[in-house]
């Protein structure tokens, strides 16, 4: 019996840790290509949420079947934010580009409230409601469905970062921008991919988790600090080290509110992260 | 300091000293002790963030420090604020020493990705603990007033002059870290870590003590803006988004400059509070939209901050970009 409960919280801590993972990795992709920490990433979260509700709330869409349409939509949005913003603060010190991507989630999260009110919104039904039940253990459908998703995707942007020469050209310039740009590859257009990916990524975690999770301007401030966590825990720029970081993350949450506090899960993660960070500075898997 | 400088601080002292006078209404007032509070805090970031160059974005558990240190000694114990103050600052400091022994080894992001984790460990425990007053905070009594209670309710003025004289305080701090041989070592330690190393400077020592000073400082205006309010609770004296609200404020007039922290405080609250003014209230997120739009722009037209508008020769924190090599 305790067996299984304990089975049970250790699944779903990966469950919710398979998401958390995708909204990191988006994050830590355009950390890796161009040394910027996007403060309001959460922000790109919620506007991927807002697309799904609003897929269904005007065409009964759900929000798995509107969900490549929200990952292009969120796509041109990163790729817009970094034309009419990032751009121009590419070279600037890093302080003012914590001020600029601060500015933007302030922006971003008051464009929310003034189109669409700061109200809960929720889908209220989808394909995917239901239950997954295997032996004694029982999931919510949505959180299993999100979290495949959340693996199919990683597994997308790794393959397309390993696999496709535009991710080798993204890769070589992440590693040595200078030296990309000998090799004839255009970093802006590079970091532009970056931003867009990065936005696409936060916004099928969006479309995701607009199946189980209330959707409202703020929402993203949930989501953003452990996205910070595991981008800082698995390396920063890591893909891969984002994946693990968040399984772990996930464990570590779900396990400390069930075995201590629900009021402490959160303090027991930073914790742990920066008990790893003080040993290996770079992060799990980040290059010292 | 050049006789043009000190014309213009003692000029701006005295406007500072008649302000309160002359603007007799209770908002302007109240808006004046708000900037002149904010921009203690941003001076008070700006010896670790600015001349340091260490980015702390979890100052919030400092300044909650000094406010809850304050406010349980003389609810529990009956002593007096004032001495409150200075316990907290000790408390804060001695917290900063313990932020500073693991994050220290951190640099750049992922120093101030350290110090969020800290200031959201700081709020998750205090939420958490009953003898913290949990998420509810503290309402504090109205008890002694006057002077030595640290209450005032007659009047803001009293608030008013203890923000002005803690700010001018904190900038003496800064002025003396910055002449002093500290002072030296601490930009050394932000240009050139390693050349600095190299030449005998004990990097964590000097940054410890910007730490210290940084957190004590700031952790008296945690004080302060308690008794002031007369209300503390974790989600406004202990959240992240304070902890950037005071690095942004430093960054907003120019980090590592002595009056740019206080410039970026009028600006940035003069901005918050017009933009509540004009456009809050409706619930609709305006004030949002038009203070973040501002925010951005500011950081992608002004890069060096609101200082830079006034002192050409800022050197750059960055080596400006090369110009691309051109081929007859």
């Amino acid at each position: 019996m305790t067996v299984e409960l304990l089975l049970q919280t250790l699944l779903s801590g990966i469950l919710i840790g398979l998401v958390y993972a995708l909204v990191a990795i988006g994050l830590t992709l355009i950390f890796g290509v161009m040394d910027i920490v996007n403060f309001a990433h959460g922000e790109f979260l919620m506007f991927g949420m807002y697309a799904a509700f609003w897929g269904f709330a005007f065409w009964k869409l759900d929000p798995i079947v509107t969900l490549p349409l929200t990952a292009l939509l969120l796509f041109a949005f990163g790729v817009v934010v970094y034309k009419l913003v990032i751009r121009r603060i590419t070279d600037a010190p890093m302080l003012s580009q914590i001020f600029a991507t601060f500015g933007l989630m302030i922006l971003f999260r008051g464009l929310a409230q003034y189109l669409w009110k700061p109200d809960f919104r929720s889908v209220d039904h989808t394909i995917v409601a239901g239950k997954v039940v295997l032996g004694g253990l029982q999931f919510g459908l949505p959180q299993v469905v999100a979290a495949a998703g959340a693996v199919v995707t990683t597994a997308a942007v790794w393959a397309f970062l390993r696999y496709t020469r535009l991710g080798a050209a993204l890769e070589a310039t992440a590693a040595d921008k200078e030296a990309a740009a000998l090799m004839g590859i255009d970093a802006q257009r590079m970091f532009a991919l970056a931003w867009g990916i990065g936005a696409a990524c936060a916004g099928v975690a969006g479309a995701l988790l607009a199946t189980c999770y209330p959707i409202f301007p703020e929402v993203g401030s949930t989501f953003i600090l452990v996205a910070f966590v595991l981008v800082a825990l698995g390396g920063f720029g890591s893909v891969v080290g984002a994946f693990w970081a968040g399984i772990l993350v996930g464990v570590v949450e779900v396990m400390g509110g069930f075995l201590w506090d629900p009021a402490y899960k959160m303090v027991l993660v930073l914790s742990l992260y920066l008990l790893v960070v003080w040993f290996r500075p770079q992060g799990l898997m980040g290059k010292a | 300091m050049r006789r043009g400088s000190t014309a213009l601080a003692l000029g701006g002292l005295a406007a500072a000293l008649a302000f309160p006078l002359l603007a007799t209404r209770v908002t302007w007032q109240n808006t004046a002790i708000l900037m002149l509070m904010t921009a203690q805090l941003g001076v008070a970031w700006n010896i670790l963030g600015g001349y340091a160059g260490q980015v702390s974005l979890g100052h919030a558990a400092f300044f909650g420090a000094g406010a809850y240190v304050s406010t349980i000694l003389s609810m529990k114990l009956g002593i007096s604020p004032w001495l409150g103050m200075g316990a907290g600052a000790v408390c804060a400091a001695g917290l900063g020493v313990l932020v500073g022994t693991p994050c220290f080894r951190l640099k750049g992001h992922y120093f101030a990705m350290a110090t969020i984790a800290v200031g959201e460990i700081v709020q998750a425990v205090v939420n958490g603990s009953d003898a913290l007053g949990g998420a509810v905070g503290f309402t504090l009594p109205l008890g002694e007033t006057g002077f030595w209670g640290f209450v005032f309710n007659r009047s803001k003025l009293p608030y008013y002059y203890i923000a002005l004289g803690l700010l001018l305080l904190t900038v003496g701090v800064n002025w003396l870290v910055n002449r002093s041989h500290v002072g030296y070592y601490l930009r050394a330690i932000k240009d050139e870590p390693d050349a600095a190393r190299s030449l005998g400077v004990s990097l964590t020592r000097y940054k410890m003590i910007a730490m210290m000073l940084s957190a004590g400082l700031t952790a008296m205006g945690g004080t302060l803006y308690a008794q002031k309010e007369l209300f503390i609770d974790p989600n406004s004296m202990l959240s992240t988004s304070l902890s950037i609200k005071i690095a942004l404020v430093a960054i907003l007039g120019g980090a590592g400059t002595l009056w740019g922290p206080v410039l970026g405080a009028v600006v940035f609250t003069g901005i918050e509070e017009l933009t509540r003014v004009a456009f809050g209230g409706t619930g609709r997120g305006t004030d949002l939209v038009v203070h973040g739009a501002l925010l951005v722009l500011i950081a992608v037209y002004q890069p060096s901050g609101v200082m830079g508008l006034f002192t050409r020769r800022t050197p750059p924190a960055v080596p400006p970009p090369e110009p691309e090599a051109e081929f007859p």
